[in-house]
């Protein structure tokens, strides 16, 4: 599977010798991390779950789509579940591809559909003792029209990482 | 300055529809061997004092109707609205619990809320449509003040109540029983919504939590038993029973690990799992 669970640290160096290609000249790469603020509160720690016999195959077709979409060799993405401390990898993605445009816009499009798509939820714990659902509790307020997760908010835990392993 | 007191509220229950789509008169509709007319005025007696059917010059005389206190629409029939300003007309002082006949899920606690949520202040009060977010005008409180308003609305040469509602100063209500104004227009509609309460068979479903939902209905997952033959009927069921705090409207379903409309329906031994805001990354 080239969407993938694990609830041990992601190993960044074998997940990264899967993309190997002959005709790949660029490769790039997305960590997620652990922050510790979100939304004005201090974070000590998270829990991913997920449902994982749908998130896999949700995550297999947005991989599928990521090579109709973009030129690339190959595409792999990796998700923690579990509890993670703070400055843990939570998902890793690479993309392998002749050229480097590519191999950046198929891993941007990856994580942007993976964080909207499947279904892994994100239980953070606060330095008040507080704990609560991203996305579930601050706005479970009755409204007026559904939209249904549109206004998912960017949660980004994460620090662009690219490295230039470009040689195209 | 006097002190203002709330209008009282008077019943009406609005039966003087041509009933065209069902190409037979709504109001003698058998539910659970009742017709919708005495169902919905039963209902609503139970929440007011006094309880008027509302019909056409033409229906005066129909034996399913005249057994109840009329009002009789004032003009020719321009729908609804006519009717609820006859009745305003009838007696000026009261504000109106308008009930449509055919709403066959009307439920006592969807009058409760509505009545609770009740705003004299403003030209009506109604519950928000959970399919479109528009209000609905049928099952909603009138008040006294909104006789001035329909009459300038009639005069523009409108009559639709909803577009009533959508540009007068009216509260607001989200519904918790989401059921409770699905209404019935054509036979089809009927058949099944007949059906529902009497040869509907109880099924089994699996039912998987996650993450909050989880937490909230204190399990992993649980074999219920249940009646709901569609995903959002066995939401709103776990909704009442657990008290999720998620509206269905943010939530997405799966039925056997793939993800599922929730008109989609449900067959015995279906593994469902409700899907909150996702989050990850």
């Amino acid at each position: 599977m080239r969407f993938r669970f694990t609830d041990a640290a992601i190993d960044t160096a074998a997940a990264r010798r899967e993309l190997v290609d002959p005709g790949a000249g660029g490769y790039a790469s997305f960590e997620g991390w652990v922050r510790d603020f979100n939304e004005g509160q201090e974070v000590t720690s998270l829990e991913y779950e997920a449902f994982q016999e749908l998130a896999l195959k949700e995550g297999e077709r947005i991989l599928a789509e990521a090579a109709a979409r973009f030129p690339i060799k190959h595409a792999l993405c990796i998700h923690r579940v579990g509890h993670l401390g703070l400055s843990d990898m939570a998902v890793w993605v690479g993309v392998s591809s002749a050229h480097r445009g590519e191999a950046f816009d198929a891993c941007r499009f990856i994580i942007d559909e993976v964080k909207h798509r499947v279904p892994i939820w994100k239980k953070e714990h606060y330095r008040s003792g507080d704990s609560g659902w991203v996305n579930c509790e601050r706005c479970a307020a009755p409204r007026g029209h559904g939209h249904g997760h549109d206004h998912t908010q960017d949660h980004d835990h994460a620090q662009a990482q690219a490295p230039d392993h470009d040689a195209a | 300055m006097n002190e203002r007191v709330d209008a009282p509220i008077r019943g009406l229950v609005l039966a003087g529809g041509a009933s065209e789509r069902m190409k037979r008169d709504k109001a003698t509709l058998l539910y659970e061997g009742r017709t919708q007319l005495d169902r919905a005025v039963e209902l609503v007696a139970r929440h007011v004092d006094s309880v008027f059917v509302s019909v056409r010059a033409s229906q005066g005389s129909d034996p399913a109707r005249a057994r109840y206190p009329l009002i009789v629409d004032s003009v020719p029939s321009q729908g609804p609205i006519v009717g609820i300003r006859s009745a305003i007309a009838a007696h000026p002082r009261n504000a109106w619990l308008v009930v449509a006949c055919d709403l066959p899920f009307l439920s006592d606690q969807a009058l409760s809320q509505l009545l609770a949520g009740r705003d004299p202040a403003a030209s009506a009060t109604a519950f928000i449509s959970v399919h479109d977010g528009l209000p609905e005008p049928l099952c909603a409180i009138w008040e006294p003040k909104a006789a001035a308003e329909i009459d300038a609305f009639l005069e523009r040469g409108r009559d639709c109540p909803r577009k009533f509602l959508m540009n007068h100063a009216v509260r607001l209500l989200e519904p918790e029983d989401r059921r409770a104004l699905d209404n019935v227009n054509t036979p089809e509609e009927y058949v099944r919504a007949s059906a529902k309460p009497t040869t509907a068979h109880a099924m089994q479903l699996k039912i998987q939590y996650f993450a909050l939902m989880r937490e909230q209905s204190g399990r992993s997952e649980e074999t219920v038993e249940t009646l709901a033959s569609t995903p959002a009927d066995l939401y709103a069921e776990l909704k009442a029973r657990y008290g999720f705090t998620l509206p269905r409207e943010q939530l997405k379903v799966a039925v056997n690990s793939e993800f599922a409309p929730w008109s989609r329906r449900l067959a015995a031994g279906d593994a469902v799992v409700f899907i909150p805001p996702v989050a990850g990354g």
